[in-house]
């Protein structure tokens, strides 16, 4: 198992090193937290000019669930991903948010982009609490659990590109969100600093229980993070494959690499 | 490092003397080679005034086409002894600082309204684009016959030269501010004045002191121009005076006065950049 060498400081550890997680325990813990909540997508179309991009795409996320959205590029994932965080408008359907659709409050969802888009006359404090009203307190803590904490008074320009990720992520997280919606955030790092990322995020995940949406063109990266992975095809949904596996995901096991290659062979389909 | 161990060792080893002194040398070479970037670029204007100095001196110029730089010094020196160099300077410092004041001031407004809301940009823009092309010198007539000959009329000419550089890239700046930062500035709850104040004014910052940078050496050019019109002190009327009654010691006191307070002038505007952009690396 591949050990995050960046000092994290979460409540976890409540279960010990030796408890296996399976996911659905992650799943109910996250239900009866205070965070994480249900996300229902019903006949949501989208097109833009003549061109068809999602085509009636309907999902049921349970509430506090980590849920991958796969595909080739351009098939739509990330414009499904922008009108859950309501930066585009639908064209038709309805996407309903929360207990009974009761929709939840502008704070409770936060979204984390392909670029960090950190704000460069600020410093890295500043702007993990771009729009927490109430002091640096609580910003300082997140960044210190993203391992940041000595880099508070930096410039964004000083940080490297993985930092600065991290820095959104502790952006992100600083408002104790309820829906963390992810649009290929690690697309534009290396590959080491992208497995240090995705597992600060899957052990941020676990002991928050925030609902993650996580948009990847990397199919490794779905498998390693999420419960549910959703292949985006033709502008509809054309899988959808539960990961059973234990938490913390273990790289290099038979099953994961088997899911692994049955989600590939689904993606990379001769398209019609 | 040797260590002799024969009855006639030296008290310093030879081998510690010679890293003694390579390293004097070494000292020597670093404080030359960290002085150097602050020397260099004097060393063209330096030369420049050691040939005319020497060419005054071996005869070759004329002191009535150009007096030597010594000539020049002591026409300095008798000017602020007796006190007029002072209000001249003084005169000419108030013309130019209010005529920013008011030019800068009016374009920082004026880019900011345009730039911001695209239909003041419709309203107004093609009407200051075709004001912006009208030179200063052919403004004159229509200025004396506005403001008559007093101070007003100067500092029109002034504001309305300063005004377009600073309009410009501020409008400039406002327009060119990253849509993705502002996307997520809004996702975070940012809007209109914080969204303001946090994302578009420090993004349009960068341009805005260019055109303040630009503006600030502009305002010495023009300030020439408008002490043409009937001064009663300024260092363009002493300047003025001067070629009058062919003192040209005096006339290069002027000239120089204009080109020590444009230097200075772009010395604050690089003192403000690095003040307000210290974010950012390009700047340091």
């Amino acid at each position: 198992m591949l050990l995050a060498p960046i000092a994290i400081d979460t409540e976890l550890n409540l279960h010990g090193p030796a408890a296996r997680d399976d996911v659905r325990a992650d799943a109910r813990r996250g239900a009866s937290a205070r965070q994480g909540v249900a996300v229902s997508v019903r006949g949501l179309r989208k097109s833009y000019g003549a061109r068809r991009v999602l085509d009636d795409i309907g999902l049921e996320l349970a509430p506090g669930e980590f849920v991958a959205v796969i595909g080739r590029s351009g098939c739509g994932k990330s414009t499904l991903l922008r009108t859950l965080a309501r930066l585009e408008t639908p064209d038709g359907g309805a996407i309903a948010v929360g207990a009974a659709g009761a929709g939840i409050a502008h704070d409770d969802l936060r979204i984390m982009f392909q670029e960090a888009r950190l704000l460069p006359w600020k410093t890295v404090l500043e702007n993990v609490a771009l729009g927490l009203s109430h002091g640096l307190h609580a910003a300082a803590a997140a960044l210190s659990t993203v391992g940041l904490g000595e880099r508070a008074d930096d410039w964004p320009a000083a940080l490297s590109g993985g930092q600065r990720q991290r820095v959104a992520l502790a952006r992100a997280l600083v408002h104790e969100p309820r829906l963390l919606l992810l649009d290929e955030p690690l697309g534009a790092l290396d590959a080491l600093t992208r497995i240090e990322m995705q597992q600060l995020i899957e052990s941020l995940w676990r002991a928050r229980g925030f609902t993650a949406v996580l948009v990847t063109h990397d199919v490794q990266e779905a498998v390693a993070l999420a419960d549910r992975v959703i292949l985006i095809e033709d502008g509809v949904v054309g899988a959808d494959v539960r990961i059973d596996l234990p938490r913390p995901r273990v790289r290099g096991s038979a099953a994961f690499a088997a899911l692994e290659q049955q989600l590939l062979a689904h993606v990379l389909k001769p398209q019609r | 490092m040797g260590s002799a161990t024969t009855s006639a060792a030296p008290l310093v080893s030879p081998s510690s003397a010679a890293a003694v002194r390579h390293t004097a040398r070494h000292n020597v070479r670093d404080a030359a080679r960290a002085a150097l970037p602050l020397l260099l670029p004097w060393l063209l204007p330096v030369a420049l005034v050691l040939a005319w100095e020497l060419s005054s001196r071996l005869g070759w110029l004329s002191s009535r086409i150009l007096p030597a730089p010594w000539a020049v010094a002591q026409a300095f020196w008798n000017l602020a002894e007796s006190g007029e160099l002072w209000i001249h300077l003084r005169t000419s410092l108030w013309r130019a600082l209010t005529g920013f004041a008011i030019g800068a001031g009016a374009g920082l407004a004026l880019g900011l309204l345009t730039g911001s809301f695209r239909r003041a940009e419709t309203l107004l823009d093609t009407t200051l684009q075709m004001v912006r092309n009208i030179p200063a010198l052919a403004l004159i007539p229509l200025v004396i016959l506005w403001f008559g000959i007093d101070e007003t009329a100067k500092l029109f000419l002034l504001a309305v030269g300063v005004f377009f550089p600073v309009y410009l890239n501020t409008f400039h700046g406002i327009r060119s501010t990253d849509p993705a930062l502002v996307e997520m500035a809004r996702s975070y709850g940012l809007s209109g004045w914080p969204l303001y104040r946090d994302v578009v004014l420090p993004a349009a910052l960068p341009s805005i002191l260019v055109g303040v940078r630009f503006s600030l050496g502009l305002v010495w050019v023009l300030l020439i121009v408008a002490e043409t019109i009937s001064a009663q002190a300024g260092i363009g009327y002493m300047t003025m005076n001067a070629r009058e009654f062919l003192q040209t010691d005096v006339v290069l006191v002027g000239i120089l006065l204009y080109a020590l307070l444009g230097k200075l002038a772009d010395l604050l505007s690089r003192a403000l950049e690095k003040h307000f952009l210290r974010w950012n690396p390009a700047y340091r």
